[in-house]
């Protein structure tokens, strides 16, 4: 045999599937340089007092100062209440999107979406225009004479649940949104045909159906809002004060690196608590899966608590659709249905004016600092003061405000462009190659989104501290693309999972290389994904305040830094100004990428 | 069930009527006004390609999709607007639905269940119709532990227990593979004789319609081109569209010379054709001829037929039980025949010269599309 001949005849080296697998590595270096050797460093921290010594020292602390347990405490209660209210408030709003056609769909989700994509910040100051004691909804009530003195509505529990919830649904919708469109429609159709009134159908079968929904998507807001500081810090009282504020004012007052470590300690627990809650009652696998994850035998490994839970539950729901249906009959006694006659679908009329409503809750507070901005008083105020264009003559010419802007834009494109390098070849190699410990790798790489970011904020802090990587735009796109890689990489395997290999081999057939496959037929396709990642990370970073409260120093603040320390020292109408700006900006910025992305589609 | 043997005369019990039906989406016709009857025990298919209006038809009966006009009674009480839990009426799907989180045993106690039976009766029930599909080991199975086969049988069973007054099967067996499919076909067909239940069915497929049914709805465009049973609609069809749909056909267009019994029309080429048994038409009218490619045979030498042609023969094509002969007449018509293999003649080669004959019987007269001229 030839050379050549024996050449082709064998695999070439590079099949080896370490070598193949080689796009992971720069993702997983990466994430490995800035995310797990500062995260663990600065938990080991916490073990060892001044002197260097293993103690135990920081968490007797933690537990001989009753203020820490308490803190604890109303973590969970905010959280926990956040949680529930975004649940019901969200079920209606998901089972609507879930069951209306596709257009109606989606325009609904672009606007329960939207907070998403309007900075945390501005949102919260709106919050602070509609609630406080002179705000627009106090002004609207003693106007109407439903009260004759201000109600208190911020700076106390209603402020941060209003804050929280509104901050919340867009994740809790979304999340128990992609359950219910895995529930075939006929089955409640069936149901119907099977005897059951429109009660019991929804109950016994929609409602049930769904909870792996709802439980997953609990489980998401409930660690999410563990985490929160910005709502309870600027809507709260003194009372609402959260783990993760105590862990900012240990660094920035004390700069007790330990015992902020300790406290990051006590916050994964708590984290990690809820997820083996959650584990022992309804089973880690329902976060995974659909409808599969919904049957009760989920089998061999049922505990006692879940078979009791599972039958008190059942019993609940024929309750539940027993009521409803009663309820429906006393309805259909006022409201008759006649056969000769369509039915008017009254249900339905209530599910859609309850879904704007809490639509409308979603969308149209951050609309209010516009308004506000052009006031040509000193206060901020609504309605406003006349009418006039100072505030944005002082944001234009204040050089702290300008130059925080410009520094939030490069910070935001470098980490757009960062985490899309990264993300897009670790999602190749990903989905494409068979890697070892594929599902492990995946946990580590989306970990960021889970772990609560003030952990990750103040790790970095630590690490960036001692390499002089502090106040520097470096430090800054580093740290963002730590938080942002994890949405780039699940947008575009999204896309890849969906891509037709065989296209690739077509293009290998009649001649193309690899690289020219990729460039040509490859990347034009799944652009849709990239460009929604490249997004994503652009305004993950635009909007983030955790990292930027300890990376950036008093000269080299970003946009919400900037806004934060004013909001914090003095509100003023320049922030409604700066606000304004953000809104129109990151509106015409996802209106464009989205309009770019269906127009790449439709190619 | 001695459910024929009733003590009256009159012709069995009318289960379901619509009377003028209409489904419109804007300017979108889905279903023109259509009436249907379905009698006691009768098994009646609505058939038709996707887009005829046979599933919207059948979601009108089930109380899912609320007619634009007309009425639909079941069981002799109104109930074109009434919600599909007050409707007495069964619905197989597609894809059966079946709830995926409750056991077999509760999928079928279901509906006992919402009409609040006691709790043995509903035991009973459930075992007895596990019993009927053959089934009884599976109560305690989740439907997903299921083949696909013993979904169908479920969600049959589910459908059965409370003795609806009609069962709406939506293309039932669509998700089966051909062999399955087959078996399937006979069991339910077997179900409903046996237990003389009324079905009303929905299929795309022919054979499926043509194997099953006492009667077929045949429909296309929101229309129902025709209603009768197996045999009339595949000999004789109303129109182009019911010739072409069910079996094989040749089709070709004609003018009627002498209307009358027989009539005489001229084929293409100027080919004299002789017909009967069809509706009257008047003379000189353009119709459409239709011949199943197994009425039309090869002539021998000497051997003649009241109608008659020469062409030539262009290809056989042997498919086990049957040879399939394509012929091309010297005025251009191509024509198919079909003859058992075992009949088949001596190899004829392509190029040959052939006569093919047939009867004036087997020569249907059709209007053109619609029956209009």
């Amino acid at each position: 045999m030839s050379a050549p001949a024996l050449a082709a005849a064998r695999p070439p080296l590079s099949h080896a599937g370490w070598v193949q697998a080689w796009p992971i590595y720069p993702l997983l270096l990466f994430v490995a340089a800035l995310f797990v050797y500062p995260v663990a460093q600065i938990l080991v921290l916490s073990v060892f007092d001044t002197s260097g010594h293993l103690s135990a020292e920081n968490y007797r602390h933690i537990l001989i100062t009753p203020v820490y347990l308490q803190t604890l405490l109303i973590t969970f209660e905010i959280a926990g209440w956040t949680t529930v209210l975004a649940m019901l408030a969200g079920y209606p709003v998901a089972y609507l999107l879930a069951n209306t056609g596709a257009r109606a769909r989606d325009t609904l989700t672009l606007l329960v979406l939207m907070p998403f994509w309007t900075s945390f910040l501005v949102r919260t100051f709106a919050w602070m225009i509609l609630l406080g004691r002179n705000g627009a909804i106090n002004r609207l009530l003693l106007a109407l004479g439903i009260t004759d003195a201000p109600v208190s509505l911020i700076f106390n529990f209603t402020g941060v649940m209003i804050g929280m919830v509104h901050a919340m649904l867009p994740l809790g919708i979304m999340a128990m949104l992609s359950v219910m469109q895995g529930i075939d429609t006929n089955l409640v159709k069936a149901a119907r045909s099977l005897g059951a009134r429109g009660g019991q159908a929804f109950w016994r079968i929609y409602f049930r159906l769904s909870l792996p929904g709802v439980a997953a998507a609990g489980l998401l807001v409930l660690i999410t809002a563990l985490g929160f500081f910005i709502t309870p810090a600027l809507l709260g009282g003194r009372r609402e004060i959260m783990l993760s504020q105590v862990i900012i004012t240990v660094i920035q007052e004390l700069l007790n690196w330990r015992f902020a470590g300790a406290l990051s300690v006590l916050l994964l627990a708590a984290s990690g608590l809820v997820f083996f809650l959650y584990d022992r009652v309804l089973g880690m696998s329902s976060l995974s899966g659909g409808i599969a994850a919904a049957e009760p035998s989920g089998g061999n490994r049922q505990s006692v608590i879940a078979s009791a839970a599972s039958v008190v539950g059942e019993r609940l729901i024929a309750a539940l659709g027993w009521l409803t249906d009663r309820f429906g009959e006393v309805v259909e006694f006022v409201v008759r249905p006649r056969v000769e006659r369509p039915q008017r679908g009254l249900a339905r009329i209530v599910l859609w004016v309850v879904a704007l409503m809490i639509i409308g809750f979603l969308c149209l507070p951050s609309l209010f600092v516009i308004p506000v901005s052009f006031t040509s008083g000193s206060f901020i105020e609504f309605p406003p003061e006349g009418f006039s264009l100072r505030w944005y003559q002082t944001y234009l010419g204040s050089s702290g405000w300008v130059d925080a802007t410009i520094r939030s834009f490069i910070v935001a494109t470098g980490t757009a462009v960062l985490a899309s390098v990264l993300g897009t070849a670790g999602a190749f190699a990903l989905v494409r190659r068979r890697l070892v410990g594929r599902a492990a790798i995946l946990a580590l790489v989306l970990a960021p989104l889970v772990l609560p970011r003030i952990i990750i904020a103040v790790a970095l802090f630590y690490l960036y501290a001692r390499i002089g990587l502090v106040g520097t735009i470096l430090g800054l796109v580093l740290g963002h693309t730590v938080l942002a890689v994890p949405y780039v990489v699940i947008t575009v395997m999204a896309v890849l999972k969906i891509y037709d290999e065989r296209l690739d081999q077509a293009a290998w057939s009649l001649g193309a290389s690899k690289l020219r496959t990729l460039i040509h037929i490859t990347l034009p396709q799944i652009r849709g994904g990239m460009v929604a990642g490249f997004l994503f990370a652009f305004i993950t970073s635009f909007d983030d305040l955790t990292i930027a409260l300890f990376v950036t120093g008093g000269g080299t603040s970003t946009l919400p830094r900037q806004m934060w320390n004013d909001l914090l020292l003095q509100v003023n109408p320049t922030l409604a100004a700066v606000s304004t700006v953000i809104l129109v900006f990151v509106t015409v910025f996802v209106i464009t990428a989205e309009m770019l992305r269906r127009r790449a589609v439709s190619r | 069930m001695p459910a024929a043997a009733s003590p009256q005369s009159s012709p069995a019990k009318t289960k379901l009527s619509i009377r003028g039906a209409a489904k419109t989406y804007g300017s979108v016709v889905a279903l023109a006004e259509a009436s249907l009857e379905l009698a006691e025990g009768e098994f009646l298919t609505l058939l038709g390609p996707s887009g005829s209006g046979k599933t919207t038809l059948l979601m009108m009966v089930a109380g899912l999709v609320p007619p634009s006009a007309g009425e639909i009674w079941i069981d002799g009480k109104l109930a074109t607007y009434a919600p599909p839990d007050k409707r007495d009426i069964g619905i197989v799907f597609q894809n059966y639905a079946l709830f995926p989180h409750l056991t077999v045993y509760e999928n079928i106690a279901f509906p006992l269940r919402m009409r609040r039976r006691r709790a043995a009766d509903i035991d009973a029930e459930v075992k007895r119709v596990l019993e009927i599909v053959q089934l009884p080991q599976l109560g305690q199975r989740l439907p997903r532990e299921l083949s696909g086969g013993q979904q169908q049988r479920i969600a049959l069973a589910r459908c059965m227990v409370y003795r609806p007054s009609i069962i709406l099967m939506d293309e039932p067996l669509g998700a089966l593979d051909r062999q399955l499919r087959d078996q399937m076909q006979l069991e339910i067909k077997d179900l409903h004789s046996r237990l003389g239940i009324t079905v009303l069915y929905v299929t795309h497929d022919q054979e499926e319609a043509m194997a099953m049914s006492d009667r077929i709805c045949l429909m296309s465009h929101g229309r129902i081109e025709q209603i009768g049973t197996p045999q009339e609609l595949y000999f004789r069809p109303k129109s182009v569209f019911v010739a072409k749909f069910l079996g094989e056909s040749n089709i070709f267009d004609a003018t009627v010379v002498q209307a009358g019994e027989p009539m005489t029309l001229r084929g293409p080429g100027g080919v004299a054709i002789r017909a009967r048994g069809n509706a009257p038409v008047e003379s000189g009218a353009a119709v459409k001829v239709m011949i199943r490619p197994e009425r039309l045979h090869l002539l021998s030498d000497g051997e003649t037929a009241e109608n008659m042609a020469v062409g030539t023969l262009r290809e056989t094509v042997f498919v086990g039980g049957v040879v399939r002969r394509f012929v091309r007449l010297a005025n251009g018509v191509e024509l198919s025949l079909k003859e058992l293999s075992a009949d088949a003649a001596e190899a004829l080669h392509p190029g040959a010269e052939t006569r093919i004959g047939w009867s004036s019987a087997h020569t249907l007269v059709l209007r053109h599309a619609d029956g209009s001229p």
